[in-house]
């Protein structure tokens, strides 16, 4: 097998799994910061019981994000040397910016959020919750610039690499590199503010659905129940507001795609050949014979959406040659399956809100499960939105410019097709690392497969009997239902041991 | 600053970052490579895992922020050592995920298997990290097989001789010793009378390590003889690294704790130097062909990023002490066990 194809897989496995965490910790801190910042006005126990219990939950979270984060930073060097070597100069320092700026910030005062409730006073301890929330959404500032970067390169120059003051030659032809011209240009590179507002409100979305689904399961089992219904209006309120400026950030998005990088927007909305385009509501690419099947469209809704005229005329993949289109099934249906979790979310959150004001949410049972269930909406719609914007980046890590002419406009072929600036930009198939073997990536795949698989699984487990347990307010779990493990973990010759578990599990 | 300034300076800060790490996590490593042997009751189990609870992961971020650092000022070297170790870095990145979780998992139910699993979890991830940063030491002294682009050439068995493998074992002691003397400051009672013993025995075995290594070294890699006649302070460095080592007997003896770690502490950041001295101006030195080395000067960035990065290092590094600082302050003192402990 090809190691460059494994490498792909790899990553995709550990960022796909890594992401689970980071969006989810973002949006939880911001309603952490709001509870203390409640309870430090108010005084009222609830907002410190609820700040507690959060916490643990975060802490949890945490943990497992910064386990599989590490993998990230070593990633690019181990399976995309040659890609490494070409960003280096500027892709390096939005990392390494990322390590002093956020992560420094945010692993300190998350010792003081989790361990220092009773060694600090309250409102250190509520800094300490501001400064981890920073942490985080600085480190997605970064994060999201070096990214972006690679999407829409700006602020630096493609320059032959020199080796004691000489052209650097392998096999006779010069070695290129990126090398930084403007910082702040690189910073805010065209696509960067426009990713990073989607990457905040992906965040505070799956933030509130998460503390939703917790409180709602709560209300629907009659437990912790002022808590819950604080828990659960805070968070809503969160997430209506978050879905509802998505809707604005993910309609700037798509034009702003078109603007920069037409080969993706057009394999997003499976735009096979150029003129008005269709928006497709529900459909099944069909690569062979570039159509979409089962197509449920609104004619020229994408031309409106993009330009405001429905006639007017949009590049298809057909403007593309065909070594230098993305796959279209992957991003298609990716970016389908967000859009339309991005529209349930909407929904949702107006009928809760609606309810609410009625005063009738905290009684409709049928809606308080679907918030039970519907987190895994948010965390499938952050997965598929990275899914869809790194898969429509293809064929290349750094996208390189369109060759123009000296009047700046495009240069077409025979074919009437754009062609890109090859040397400017890399194509991912020659990314990878020549040191690396298929067989050592394969078995790499394996092992960080199986080890995430059983993180999974206990993340999964502990959180259930964290959930179980529930805040301290006071109030007893019922007996049942607290599973056979709880039951095992209860057995009296364990009562003495002084875990947090024990004042659930203690006789 | 010259361009020439700048690659030096910034082989420095890694330098600094690097025994930043060392030194730090090298002692919540050390807790976990004794885990096993330190503690006998759960209680006491708790108590060494809360003892680095709150400062393992920032202690961890010098490591990613060295990783960071060396992709941006020296991209070529991070190219090829990362792609070149490859099997070596993915059993770490295994390593350290295994000891970051089973530290958040261990307490979480009472069940005794679960606690023994997680335990091991702790004890190998420690064990086998500490064993590979080592390993990676022995094989950066020695070099290894480059082709003209600076990739590696050779194959995994390459990467595990002898002598890599006796560095290995010298860093496991070092932690080992590093993490007992730490923990002596974090315990009371039983529990830090019988961690005496352990100081003993880790220092034994860490200091006939210590002089096999420093043999086998100044026999195998010509280069660590010369940095005595390149650089006329190296042997001062050795003088004030043996001065470290012999005070922590010294310290152990007369029952000061905190001259002892600090004294560990600086016999770290001794042996680092000596290991950076003996390896400038290389980063991977090749072993096939010394003309095909990886130096700071044929990896570095080009001047502008190796200032704004110095830039950043100005401007985050007085924050980054600050915030240790403050976190080493507000968990000061002996463990307790509270309701938020592991």
């Amino acid at each position: 097998m090809d190691p460059v194809f494994l490498s792909r897989v790899q990553f995709g496995l550990t960022a796909g799994f890594h992401y689970i965490f980071p969006p989810l910790t973002i949006g939880m801190s911001v309603v952490l910061v709001y509870l203390e910042a409640r309870f430090l006005k108010s005084r009222d126990p609830l907002f410190e019981q609820a700040a507690r219990f959060w916490t643990k939950i975060f802490a949890l979270n945490f943990a497992i994000g910064v386990a599989t984060g590490i993998v990230l930073e070593f990633q690019f060097g181990t399976n995309w040397a040659t890609y490494s070597r070409f960003v280096g100069d500027v892709f390096g320092s939005a990392l390494a910016a990322e390590g002093i700026f956020a992560f420094f910030l945010e692993s300190g005062f998350l010792a003081v959020l989790v361990f220092g409730w009773d060694r600090v006073s309250a409102g250190m301890h509520f800094f300490a919750t501001l400064m981890v929330s920073l942490g985080g959404i600085f480190s997605s500032i970064w994060i999201v610039v070096a990214n972006s970067w690679q999407q829409t390169p700006a602020g630096h120059h493609i320059v032959p690499m020199l080796r004691d003051g000489e052209q650097m030659l392998v096999d006779g032809a010069p070695v290129l590199r990126a090398e930084i011209l403007d910082f702040w240009a690189m910073v805010f590179n065209p696509s960067t503010v426009q990713r990073l507002t989607h990457v905040w409100l992906g965040a505070f979305i799956l933030g509130g659905f998460f503390i939703m689904s917790i409180s709602a399961y709560y209300l629907l089992r009659r437990r912790h129940v002022p808590f819950a219904e604080r828990s659960f209006t805070g968070a809503l309120a969160l997430a209506t507001a978050a879905s509802l400026l998505m809707l604005l950030s993910g309609h700037q998005q798509a034009g702003a795609v078109y603007d920069h990088q037409p080969a993706k927007l057009a394999a997003f909305e499976g735009h096979y050949h150029s003129g008005p385009a269709a928006l497709s509501l529900f459909a099944l690419p069909n690569p062979e014979q570039e159509r979409l099947d089962l197509n449920l469209a609104v004619p020229g809704g994408l031309s409106f959406l993009v330009t405001g005229d429905f006639a007017a005329p949009l590049t298809g993949l057909d403007r593309f040659r065909p070594e230098d289109r993305p796959p279209v099934t992957v991003p298609f249906l990716s970016y389908h399956l967000m859009v339309a979790l991005g529209f349930f979310f909407i929904g949702v959150t107006l009928l809760a809100c609606l309810l609410l004001w009625r005063g009738k949410l905290f009684q409709t049972r049928w809606l308080l499960w679907v918030f039970v269930f519907a987190v895994v909406g948010p965390i499938l719609a952050n997965e598929t939105g990275w899914i869809a914007a790194e898969v429509g980046r293809q064929p290349w890590v750094v996208y390189p410019p369109l060759l123009t002419g000296d009047d700046g406009q495009p240069l077409l072929d025979a074919q009437g097709r754009f062609a890109y600036d090859e040397r400017l930009g890399l194509r991912t198939a020659d990314a990878g690392s020549s040191a690396v073997s298929a067989g050592e990536v394969l078995g790499s795949i394996l092992g960080f497969g199986a080890i995430y698989l059983a993180l999974l699984a206990v993340w999964l487990f502990v959180l259930d009997r964290k959930i179980r347990h529930g805040p301290d307010d006071g109030t007893k779990e019922p007996a049942a239902g607290s599973g056979v493990l709880a039951a095992a973990a209860a057995r009296p010759g364990h009562a003495g041991s002084l875990t947090e578990i024990d004042t659930e599990a203690r006789p | 600053m010259s361009w020439e300034t700048l690659c030096v300076v910034w082989f420095l800060l890694l330098g600094v970052l690097l025994v930043g790490y060392a030194i730090l996590d090298g002692f919540d490593l050390g807790v976990g490579i004794l885990h096993p042997f330190a503690a006998r009751t759960d209680q006491e189990r708790r108590i060494s895992m809360n003892a680095i609870g709150p400062l393992w992961d920032g202690n961890e971020v010098w490591l990613v922020t060295f990783g960071g650092a060396l992709f941006a000022a020296f991209p070529e070297a991070y190219a090829t050592a990362f792609s070149g170790f490859y099997t070596a870095f993915m059993l770490l990145l295994l390593a350290l995920i295994s000891r970051a979780v089973s530290m958040e998992f261990r307490s979480k139910l009472a069940a005794p298997r679960w606690r023994a699993f997680w335990d091991w979890a702790f004890f190998a991830g420690s064990t086998l990290a500490a064993l590979l940063f080592g390993v990676a030491i022995g094989n950066a002294m020695l070099g290894i097989a480059l082709d003209a682009r600076g990739n590696f050439v050779g194959s995994l068995a390459d990467q595990l001789g002898p002598y890599p493998l006796l560095v290995g074992l010298f860093s496991v002691a070092m932690m080992a010793m590093h993490g007992a003397l730490y923990l002596y400051l974090k315990t009371e009672g039983d529990f830090q009378q019988r961690l005496r013993t352990l100081q003993w025995r880790t220092f034994g075995l860490f200091l006939v390590l210590y002089l096999l290594t420093t043999i086998y070294t100044l026999v195998l890699v010509p280069h660590a003889r010369e940095i005595f006649t390149e650089h006329p302070f190296a042997a001062g460095v050795v003088v004030l690294t043996v001065l470290a080592i012999a005070n922590i007997p010294r310290s152990i003896f007369w029952q000061k704790p905190a001259q002892a770690f600090a004294s560990s502490a600086a016999s770290i950041a001794g042996v680092l130097t000596l290991f950076g001295l003996a390896l400038f101006p290389n980063l991977v030195t090749a072993s096939n062909d010394p003309g095909l080395s990886v130096t700071v000067f044929s990896a570095a960035s080009s001047e502008r990023t190796l200032e704004i990065m110095l830039l950043i290092a100005v401007i985050g590094m007085p924050f980054v002490l600050a915030y240790t600082g403050i976190i080493y302050w507000t968990f000061r003192g002996k463990v307790r066990l509270g309701e938020t402990s592991y």
